[in-house]
């Protein structure tokens, strides 16, 4: 704990945002018991980004969905500022989604039916506190494609627009699963300028899943996962901005 | 061996068992109403011509006041005649012991010699009465079994004016009373009417009748021309009081029969097509979206090898499951209700048999109509597979496209939220699909008003002819025309508190070629038991030169007010009289023309007389007047029109419960089968964004939401269009029922569309419910992961 408090940016607030430890995951499918977790201790703190690396089935996913409430723990603890999301209500993890957590997806989960700034909207009209998707769209440069369907948007838009979408209620975390797993380089480092210019102004503490490890020069923190547990971290001594990001 | 493609066959079908079944329903339905309704009209109509045949059911019918024998000869010689039967057929009034009411009857007479070579009997119980016995008598079964008679029971009847103690020898069912509908009455009461026959001599003797006859019936050879010899018999009888022969399709019972028959092929014509396009839009919805998530299956199947058309029959065969499904549950309805419906037949009509005719061809022809209509509906979703390359299949498909609703932004915006924009978009975005499901509702709304309204319909038709036209408690009528003095004498009978005299002369009514024969009945200028109502129903007063048709009259013979119509007494001499038709009025039953009675007295030109008198009761001395009635021999019969009336509702109130849980049922399948499927459907296409908003923190009531608002949108939008097609439907059954004996008016209340819509409503939220379960079980995760 020491050791990563102090090799933590100055910037960033003592008490961590997310608090993991001990998790373990254990899927049952059929007569197969998977582990996917076997037993995670991680910190993420307030304004920090942090890139999660890993091969397929490292468990990197699992994690992020356990501490965007979307899955629960088998064991151990996930405090969000203090508080147990083991210990969340179905009603309670929803209301957490939807107030503290945005998602970025590979496959952008756009709604078709809503046309870009739709899709913002669909997110400030429940919000507490949110910006106007017409902030948040040109947070993401696409203030004069507001009006398309997911449809008629490139790949790079819609995930922009997913992006826009995440980050227009001002949520304190910003999970993203390979946000550009499914773009070209060009494209993907449109996105990732989104992303660290998000955590630039507004502070969003933002964990990328990636197997790109291009991206983690991007990162103030990179963990490397391996069969379901952390097997390093290390701190990004000499960030790079993300149009430097080698693909 | 199952291949394996036979397999998944069978794992979707189970995988998918409740679409399977929802639609199997909706098929089964119209596999129900086919067998039922196909099968109920050749029950009753093959029955019919069985006993027809059987037992020699005559195809002319004729009556006199009184003919000489001799004249049987004549009418055996005219050419086209078979057989010829001459009876004395009377009208009775019976007392029968717990009755406190007089029941009408009619007295048949039996052939003195060897049996009857027309209109033959058939002896259910005991044994003909003997020539020589005049106090036996054979009575019609449903009237022994409403009185519980055995052959050796005694019952008293009023024979011309004197009481006559008579012994029932046996029970017997005949082809002339298949279905015996009583005096007055609408719907057969078989306690209140009984069908006597008795030896000739006896009628003969009471009646004063030896070496006479009343009645003739006559069997024809085939291809014989029942108008030529109905004209043939006119001639005949003509001077000795002959009413007009006429054919079958005049005979009371023969008509009823009619009636029914076409009744049941007007439903025939308007239920299962109904079902077999819901299951037709069922199929093919349920087959392009197991198509479109099973593209890359198809493609990996036509990559191995397998040819497009044997890829297109797994999938036929999948459809041919599901309409095996229907064909299986229909057709144990099916001959389950057909069961019940010729039990309920039995009630009305009396056959010496009546099967439900469930032959092995029609399950045949419901199972063939049933495959079309499913394969019809496959037909698309099955080319698609066809036509479909196999490396385009192993591609996604191109994302969804949605287009604005028209009317964006701006106020999309302010009015709606975005879930429901979504909502929205998404039926907008397939208006086919989301017609087609508005449609498929609206079936439910409109067969439940078709089936509801027919009580709307009885409801003003008991209205109209009992508490608007025919508001007297009892029709009495004489034995033969009287002297207007009859009528005081039946003013004095006890209990009598007001009667209005009534004449019935039957007649030969032509314009130009057009001839219809039918009773013109006159009456007081203006009467206030019986009353002739105008178009606005306010009594009319019956002009002293004229007469006023009813509606289906006027139409028959191309009249209108104004022309003149061509009158032939039939009774009397040759006579052809021209009346002008003095106006038009709405009647439901039978065909009816009215004249003011002086004017009718006038014009048959013998004197003053009445056929009988309508009269108001007093109900606390009801015993004294039957007992009065059953005394007095000018009186041939009595109706009581207040029984009929509760006769007649009591027998619909009991076919209205019955009637509605059926219907009931058969609407909650349509939309079960419809808004089920339409919102698995709407799930399995939508699960990833449903889903997708769950992630993003929305509540599983505000997801839900989504798919409630569309299917409500759908299901708003069929009420409309259920009641417009219901009303249609209500129409044309009014127009198939409409027969000579009576006309259904189609009237539809307010609260049938309110009912209608209330039950399919709540059929489509139960079935909404149903599926929303799912949603709440929907994986958040796994839905993530994957590309659509």
């Amino acid at each position: 704990m020491l050791y990563l408090a102090i090799m933590s940016p100055s910037h960033h607030g003592t008490e961590p945002v997310f608090d993991v430890t001990g998790v373990t995951k254990v899927y049952t499918s059929g007569e197969v018991e998977v582990r996917a977790l076997a037993g995670i201790d991680l910190q993420l703190f307030a304004g920090e980004i942090a890139v999660l690396l890993g091969p397929s089935g490292s468990g990197k996913s699992t994690l992020l969905n356990i501490i965007g409430g979307l899955d629960r723990a088998t064991s151990g603890s996930v405090l969000f500022n203090g508080r147990d999301l083991t210990d969340f209500s179905d009603r309670q993890l929803t209301r957490f989604r939807r107030d503290h957590i945005g998602f970025v997806f590979q496959f952008y989960n756009l709604i078709p039916s809503l046309t870009a700034w739709e899709n913002v909207s669909l997110v400030t009209e429940v919000a507490r506190d949110p910006m106007t998707p017409d902030e948040a769209l040109a947070m993401v440069n696409l203030t004069d494609r507001m009006s398309h369907f997911p449809a008629q948007l490139s790949g790079g838009e819609q995930q922009r627009v997913a992006i826009a979408r995440a980050i227009a209620k001002r949520p304190e975390v910003l999970l993203c699963d390979e946000p550009t797993g499914a773009l070209d380089s060009k494209t993907g480092v449109i996105v990732l300028e989104a992303l660290t210019r998000i955590n630039t102004e507004f502070g969003t503490t933002t964990a990328i899943i990636t197997h790109n490890a291009g991206i983690q020069q991007i990162a103030h923190r990179v963990f490397q996962f391996l069969d379901g547990r952390i097997a390093s971290m290390h701190v990004n001594e000499a960030r790079i901005a993300a149009t430097e990001v080698e693909w | 061996m199952l291949s394996a493609l036979d397999r998944k066959l069978v794992r979707d079908l189970t995988r998918l068992w409740a679409q399977v079944l929802a639609v199997g329903l909706v098929i089964a339905c119209g596999v129900m109403t086919i067998v039922l309704f196909v099968g109920a009209t050749r029950s009753l109509d093959e029955t019919r011509s069985a006993f027809y045949e059987r037992y020699r059911f005559a195809s002319v019918f004729a009556s006199a006041n009184r003919a000489p024998e001799r004249l049987k000869r004549d009418l055996a010689a005219i050419e086209g005649v078979a057989a010829v039967e001459t009876r004395i057929v009377k009208d009775l009034i019976l007392d029968i012991d717990g009755m406190i009411e007089p029941a009408a009857g009619i007295a048949v007479s039996l052939p003195d010699a060897g049996e009857a070579r027309v209109n033959r009997l058939y002896l259910r119980q005991g044994r003909l009465p003997e020539p020589d016995r005049s106090d036996e008598v054979a009575v019609v079964e449903t009237f022994a079994s409403a009185h519980g008679f055995r052959p050796g029971d005694r019952f008293r009847a009023q024979i011309n004016g004197k009481s006559r103690e008579l012994t029932i020898t046996g029970v017997v069912l005949s082809p002339e009373f298949i279905y015996a509908i009583g005096p007055g009455d609408m719907v057969p009461d078989q306690r209140r009417y009984g069908i006597l026959f008795m030896p000739r001599k006896t009628l003969a003797a009471a009646f004063d009748m030896t070496g006479s006859f009343n009645s003739a019936v006559l069997t024809t050879l085939r291809n014989a021309d029942v108008e030529v010899i109905t004209e043939a018999v006119d001639d005949l009888l003509r001077h000795y009081g002959g009413t007009g022969a006429y054919g079958r399709e005049d005979q009371t019972s023969h008509a009823f029969l009619d009636a029914e028959l076409t009744q049941l092929e007007a439903m025939a014509g308007v239920i299962p097509p109904i079902f077999l396009f819901v299951s037709a839009f069922l199929v093919n919805m349920i087959l392009s979206r197991l198509i479109a998530l099973e593209r890359e299956q198809i493609g990996l199947l036509k990559a191995s090898g397998y040819t497009s058309v044997g890829v297109a029959w797994h999938y036929a065969k999948m459809v041919l499951a599901i309409v095996l499904v229907g064909l299986v549950i229909g057709s144990v309805a099916g001959a389950w209700l057909g069961g019940s419906l010729a039990r309920l037949y039995a009630q009305f009509f009396s056959f010496p048999f009546l099967v439900f005719a469930g032959s092995a061809d029609l399950y045949v022809i419901a199972a063939v109509v049933s495959v079309i209509a499913a394969l019809a509906g496959a037909a698309s979703a099955i080319r698609t597979v066809v036509a479909l390359p196999p490396a385009v299949a192993m591609r996604p498909p191109a994302p969804a496209n949605y287009r604005s609703l028209g009317l964006d932004l701006g106020i999309l915006h302010s009015v709606f939220s975005q879930l429901t924009t979504m909502a929205l978009r998404h039926l907008w975005r397939n208006p086919v699909r989301t017609g087609l499901t508005a449609l498929g509702t609206s079936f439910s709304v409109a067969l439940l008003v078709t089936a509801l309204f027919s009580f709307d319909s009885i409801d003003h038709m008991i209205d109209q002819i009992f508490f608007q036209t025919s508001r007297e408690d009892a029709v009495i009528a004489f034995a033969g025309d009287r002297h207007p003095d009859a009528l005081r004498a039946v003013r004095r009978m006890p209990g009598i508190l007001a009667a209005e005299p009534y004449r019935q002369v039957p007649v030969t009514m032509s314009n130009r070629h057009i001839e219809e024969r039918l009773v013109l009945e006159g009456l007081p200028s203006m009467t206030d038991l019986t009353r002739v109502l105008d178009r606005d129903q306010l009594p009319l007063a019956l002009p002293s030169n004229g007469i006023v048709l009813s509606d289906r009259v006027a139409e028959r013979l191309d009249l209108r007010v104004g022309d003149l119509a061509s009158i032939e007494v039939m009774q009397q001499d040759d006579r052809i009289v021209h009346v002008p038709v003095a106006g038009t009025i709405q009647s439901l039953v039978g065909l009816t023309a009215y004249m003011d009675l002086e004017a009718l007295n006038r014009l048959v030109r013998d004197g003053d007389r009445i056929s009988g008198a309508r009269v108001k009761l007093d109900a606390d001395r009801l015993g004294q007047t039957y007992a009065a009635v059953k005394e007095t021999p000018g009186i041939s019969s009595i109706a009581l029109t207040n029984l009929s009336r509760a006769n007649f509702r009591a027998t619909i109130e009991e076919n209205i419960v019955i009637s509605i849980t059926i219907y009931t049922v058969l609407a909650v399948i349509i939309t079960f089968g419809v808004i089920y499927n339409s919102a698995r459907i709407q799930l399995s296409e939508r699960g990833r964004e449903l889903a997708s908003l769950r992630v993003f923190g929305f509540t599983r009531g505000e997801v839900s939401s989504i798919l409630m608002i569309e299917l409500g949108v759908v299901v708003l939008f069929a009420q409309p269009l259920g009641w417009a097609l219901g009303y249609g439907f209500a129409w044309s059954v009014a127009q198939g029922f409409e027969s000579d004996l009576y006309r259904i008016p189609l009237v539809v209340e307010q609260s049938t569309y309110t009912t209608a819509s209330l039950v399919v409503t709540a059929a489509a939220v139960v079935s909404a419910l149903a599926v929303r379960r799912r949603i709440d079980r929907l994986d958040l995760i796994e839905v993530l992961k994957t590309r659509e």
